[in-house]
């Protein structure tokens, strides 16, 4: 690396390959090399046998059948193969051009929508609770004359879970077709495949290889799709171009492991961000979680810290690695569009938030010295902050005439 | 992306820190940015026969903000009010060699500083 690496708390970015699956992948990069799509040789058959295996795997994680899964790139070309392949496919109604998604999801599906929009769909991106949950209700309402509904689980930003089983049966109810993207739940929460009616998987988000994703399209009942690429048709007509056979089998060998393990890495999660919470949350004045703390996962904890702004405590906590959606370290200098459509009215909160993920490398101390580093540079760039000597004097920040630059 | 020594240091152990008096007569503040567009810069000089005898900032910002903040109060201290009013944005962003899509913070600093230099100006009217 170029730079002194320092202790990695981004997991919801990505993850390490885990070792065993890496050794479960060897022998197919150059020993077992062959084409999984060819018919005609044993060279062909053991790929094939390979990739039948890791497809089996994923679909017990996700209780689905094995021909329900369809291999990908990743995630984000499993939410445009959904999406967009069944806006366009041959089960859209015809009657309904209203599709539903919401302004917390990633950007690749929030993107997927608005190029159905410039087609003449009616696209709805709809807003959710401050705690980030969806209304459920509003949703009931507007799922009355739609024909789809993308969804992610658990947010990558702050972890919070949606109430996949209440949507699930609304979408039942009305008929809607309901897309999950899960790439950030398989692994950290039982996911099952049997509510909806496609889902979307990652390979990197849980120590698996970059470059592999699944989609999980319902057969019973049955969901069809159109294609994106034109080829030779393979994944059942759904998704032509051959198999990676080396990835798929450290896909199948990642899901397997991260099932395995999800009740330990859980709970060391839970540990960790109860530290965090203890002593910077709850010590230092006017420090938030964003995101509904009873309806989360440990593994992703969101903050604001009001009057700092996020990428100067970034950079002040260099020997860390952690994320924020704020301003500048981004390359569109967009503040986090996650934090801001839940405070919608309070912009600032999106520039101070600080994202800190706990994965299976983290150790105690590195939460200890996150923990120590924390209290240490917030309460230095406030004493920075003009905002926070405002604050401290009493003004109402809202009261001043900012001029906006 | 990769900071400059120069911005580190300046972001890491910044000078000048602190607020002044604005209601003394020899003193002009200023305030600049807005906290949702990520960036507040509060600029104070004290000011002695048409020099700048102390400048303090406060930032809420970037490393970038932060830093160019305090570049330029190390450079204002010393200098006449005319000649504080005549360094531009690009002396700042070339000292603190910021990449492009932090140019803003330099125009920030500097629109800072004269904002305080006309604060005080007002006064003596």
């Amino acid at each position: 690396m170029t730079n002194k690496p320092s202790v990695y708390f981004d997991y919801a970015a990505t993850t390490p390959c885990d070792a065993s699956v890496l050794k479960a992948m060897e022998p197919y990069w150059n020993e077992c090399f062959g084409n999984p799509h060819s018919r005609s040789h044993a060279y062909g058959w053991d790929a094939e046998s390979a990739v039948e295996r890791a497809r089996t795997q994923v679909a017990w994680a996700i209780n689905a059948q094995s021909d329900e899964v369809i291999f990908t790139s990743g995630a984000t070309e499993a939410n445009n193969l959904a999406i967009k392949g069944f806006v366009l496919g041959p089960n859209m109604p015809k009657n309904k051009k209203k599709i539903l998604t919401f302004a917390t999801e990633h950007k690749c599906v929030i993107e997927s929508f608005r190029f159905l929009k410039s087609m003449g769909f009616e696209v709805k991106i709809l807003p959710v609770l401050s705690n980030g949950l969806v209304d459920l209700d509003m949703l009931e309402n507007e799922l009355d004359d739609a024909a789809f509904l993308s969804i992610m689980y658990i947010n990558n930003e702050t972890g919070v879970v949606q109430d996949i089983g209440a949507i699930s049966k609304m979408c039942r109810a009305k008929g809607v077709c309901l897309h999950v993207d899960a790439a950030q739940a398989v692994g950290k929460i039982p996911v099952n495949a049997r509510d909806v009616d496609l889902l979307s998987i990652s390979g990197h988000k849980l120590y698996g290889p970059k470059g592999i994703g699944a989609l999980f399209v319902s057969k019973s009942p049955r969901v069809r799709i159109a294609s994106l690429f034109s080829g030779g048709g393979q994944e059942r007509g759904m998704r032509s171009g051959t198999l990676p056979t080396v990835l798929c089998v450290g896909l199948g060998a990642a899901v397997e492991l991260t099932l395995e393990r999800m009740k330990e890495d859980f709970e060391r999660a839970q540990h960790f961000q109860q530290q965090v919470i203890d002593q910077v949350i709850n010590k230092l004045p006017e420090v938030y979680i964003n995101g509904a703390i009873d309806s989360k996962i440990p593994h992703i904890l969101n903050i604001s810290v009001p009057y700092v702004e996020g990428e100067s405590l970034i950079m002040r906590m260099h020997e860390f690695a952690l994320s924020s959606g704020s301003a500048c370290t981004s390359k569109s200098l967009e503040p986090s569009h996650v934090i801001r459509a839940m405070h919608p009215d309070n912009e600032d909160l999106a520039h101070s938030s600080l994202r800190v993920c706990f994965g299976r490398q983290t150790k105690a101390e590195d939460v200890d010295a996150l923990i120590r580093a924390l209290q240490k540079h917030i309460e230095e760039l406030r004493s920075l902050s003009p905002l926070w000597s405002m604050v401290q004097k009493g003004i109402d920040l809202k009261t001043i005439n900012w001029q906006a630059h | 992306m990769a900071y400059s020594k120069e911005v580190l240091e300046h972001f890491n152990n910044p000078k000048n820190v602190g607020e002044m008096d604005e209601n003394a007569q020899d003193t002009g503040v200023s305030i600049v940015g807005a906290p949702a567009c990520g960036d507040v810069l509060q600029f104070s000089v004290k000011i002695e026969d048409d020099r700048i005898k102390d400048a303090k900032f406060k930032a809420f910002g970037c490393g970038s903000a932060i830093a160019s903040s305090s570049y330029l109060t190390q450079k204002v201290i010393g200098k006449t009010l005319e000649e504080a009013a005549q360094i531009s944005n690009k002396s700042i962003a070339q000292a603190l060699a910021l990449p492009p899509i932090k140019w803003h913070c330099s125009v920030l600093a500097q629109e800072a500083i004269k904002g305080a230099i006309e604060n005080y100006k007002k006064k003596q009217a």
